[in-house]
């Protein structure tokens, strides 16, 4: 395998009044040339201030305050920021944002904001920055007349289109996808999938999946991490997530239970009881002990590392360990 | 027999587009058709669902019954009764029997009122209750019926103090306060947390079951639909394309429209990040001012023939009892006659 990003125990917290917000705690991944990585949890589990992090970009009052973020080697979180923004951000790694659509000014036209983030970057004259516009604008299957035309003239999912092409300008090793289909109707969101789908064969890109939604992660993503209160409960292939086994984290299996399928008619759906911890005060032991169904004794008072349990199959769970 | 609690009949809500001043002049005009003649009927104690994509006039429907805006055309029958149009007096009755669940439950309460005050301000508006301590009883009730417990507990917190989901169940015990006979449910999970999703949905239906409630469940979402409807009506640019108990629509969709809604819907298996998932649909979806003459579906449609655009739009037909649909090639598409394009 080909590891193009080693997340090693990354630390972010947020400063708050209320106290330090451990977002993201000592959280390790890699993210592979030319896979998709999905990242799932609830709110407030620290998936978006894991994206923030990838970019060097932590909202405030954020802040790293630990571990390394490995891209090709190269430790990214000790570059300066003017490094980071000629050598990383959005030259390696590019973010499309929630509500991206959203993100576009309205009074410029889609071309010159286009032209705008091409000429931040390169040196190019006018010619090879229409070229390249034009060459990303009908990969992501948008027609030529959209440069000419302003944000509230375009669909949603236009819009979301416009946001990824200009997320590949700079031809990005890594881009992170942060609930991209959230705010689109379900056909809409069918076409964006399919274009991303389509996008990391034809450029080999690597994408780092962002929802909430397992479904959808069962659609685009090679492997799946699930994430509960800052860290990391379960990884494993698509395979190991959904196939016919299940996953093995009492959580995922929680999350997968309560994701209701078209095609198969329940009678009750499962749920999970209570609400994820407070993070300036997280529970002792597996932080998702006090909702777990089948914890143990164990569980509450050793904290549980993240261990491989098959090749590819990461769990922190004191159950499976056992098992 | 199954008594009708709500009957919807040709209903209608266009929206006046603002003009120039030189349209003004010419006297021209146009319309947004929001909702373009929608009938159906939900019976007492069943929940029934609204499903579509954004601009299809679900949400609109749902406001007309609530009577938060006036049809432009089209009858509302509620209990028997004509409630199309209400004076003061009336309008306050109908909404102490027709209650509302919103989508944003961040937006739906007043930040300064505790928990208390949300419940109760029905009940003084109304006009409910003796005393104090009786309005206070009933609301301890309430959030005990959505689970919300101890109630003592939640009485005193602000809205800020909860949860997403535990706000969408302060909501719902707020519109049980009058002891309502419809509940329109619009998109009320949306918002939450599928873990906790799950949850609300089960509250509601153990409340359905319970006080006999009917919900009118609005939402863009088929996988709850089915989970949570007994029947559903898919809507599409302002009318019904096919209307008929939940699994039946699901399991056997006849119009196109509901096909292509059914195939874009994610499921969580494994053995499909290496495929294009397909969706039999084309173009996007028009523009309400604009509505496509003919079957308002045929511009998008795989299977769209001559008689599609060029006669008058198909009105809803009976297949199997209770199954409706508005397509006028359903039953070529469901023999294979009729093939994509």
């Amino acid at each position: 395998m080909d590891r193009l990003l080693e997340i090693k125990d990354l630390e972010l917290h947020y400063f708050t009044s209320k106290g330090v917000v451990r977002a993201v705690d000592k959280l390790s991944f890699q993210l592979n040339r030319g896979e998709t990585l999905g990242v799932v949890g609830e709110s407030g589990c620290g998936k978006t201030t894991v994206a923030t992090a990838l970019l060097n970009m932590p909202t405030p009052p954020g802040r790293i305050v630990g571990g390394e973020i490995l891209l090709d080697g190269m430790n990214i979180l000790a570059l300066s920021e003017m490094e980071t923004r000629r050598k990383v951000r959005w030259e390696k790694i590019s973010i499309v944002f929630q509500g991206a659509m959203n993100c576009l000014t309205p009074v410029y036209t889609i071309g010159r904001q286009m032209m705008e983030t091409l000429q931040q970057h390169r040196e190019m004259t006018k010619g090879e920055a229409q070229a390249r516009i034009q060459k990303y604008t009908s990969l992501v299957g948008l027609p030529d007349h959209v440069l000419k035309r302003y944000p509230h003239e375009l669909s949603g999912g236009m819009k979301q289109r416009v946001v990824i092409a200009t997320a590949l300008f700079l031809e990005p090793a890594v881009v992170i996808c942060d609930e991209p289909t959230t705010a689109l109707d379900v056909v809409v969101q069918a076409q964006i999938i399919n274009l991303l789908k389509e996008l990391k064969q034809r450029l080999r890109l690597s994408f780092l999946f962002i929802t909430h939604d397992l479904a959808i992660e069962a659609e685009v993503a090679d492997r799946i991490m699930v994430m509960y209160a800052g860290r990391a409960a379960e990884i494993g292939t698509n395979e190991q997530i959904y196939g016919v086994q299940g996953p093995t984290h009492p959580y995922t299996q929680k999350l997968l239970g309560a994701t209701p399928r078209l095609h198969e008619r329940v009678e009750e759906l499962a749920f999970i009881p209570g609400t994820p911890p407070d993070l300036v005060d997280p529970p002792g032991g597996c932080r998702f002990h006090p909702r777990c169904s089948v914890a143990m004794a164990r569980c509450s008072q050793d904290e549980v590392p993240l261990r491989e349990i098959e090749p590819e199959h990461l769990v922190a769970c004191w159950r499976a360990f056992h098992a | 027999m199954p008594e009708t609690i709500l009957e919807v009949r040709e209903l209608k809500k266009w929206f006046a587009v603002k003009r120039s001043l030189s349209q003004v002049m010419q006297g021209e005009r146009t319309w947004v058709k929001a909702l373009d003649g929608v009938t159906f009927s939900v019976e007492k104690g069943e929940i029934f669902g609204l499903v579509g994509e954004s601009g299809c006039g679900k949400t609109t429907t749902g406001k007309l019954i609530m009577k938060l805006l006036e049809p432009t055309e089209g009858k509302i029958v509620f209990q028997g009764k004509d409630a199309t149009h209400l004076k003061a007096g009336e309008l306050a009755r109908y909404r102490g029997q027709v209650q509302m669940i919103f989508q944003d439950p961040y937006a739906s309460m007043n930040p300064r009122f505790r928990i208390r005050d949300v419940l109760m301000e029905p009940l003084v508006i109304h006009k409910v209750g003796e005393s104090g301590a009786e309005r206070m009883a009933w609301a301890e009730h309430a959030l005990e019926a959505v689970r919300l417990i101890p109630p003592e507990e939640f009485l005193e917190r602000f809205p800020h103090m909860l949860s997403g989901g535990q706000r969408q169940r302060a909501a719902t015990a707020r519109t049980l306060m009058l002891s309502p006979r419809l509940i329109v449910a619009d998109e009320p999970v949306s918002m939450i947390d599928l873990s906790t999703r799950a949850e609300i949905l089960h509250t509601m239906k153990g409340l359905q079951k319970e006080l006999g409630l009917t919900y009118l469940y609005i939402t863009h979402d088929l996988s709850t639909a089915r989970y949570f409807t007994n029947r559903l009506a898919v809507m599409y640019l302002g009318k019904i394309a096919e209307m008929g108990v939940a699994d039946d629509v699901v399991d056997g969709p006849l119009h196109p429209y509901t096909k292509a809604l059914i195939a874009a819907v994610c499921e969580p298996v494994s053995g499909k990040v290496g495929v294009m998932k397909e969706v039999p649909i084309k173009g996007e979806i028009p523009a309400a001012t604009n509505i496509p003459p003919g079957c308002r579906f045929h511009p998008r449609c795989l299977y769209a023939q001559a008689p599609c655009w060029e006669e008058e739009e198909p009105a809803l037909e009976e297949v199997t009892p209770g199954h409706l649909v508005a397509c006028r090639l359903w039953k070529e598409i469901a023999s294979g006659a009729a093939r994509p394009t």
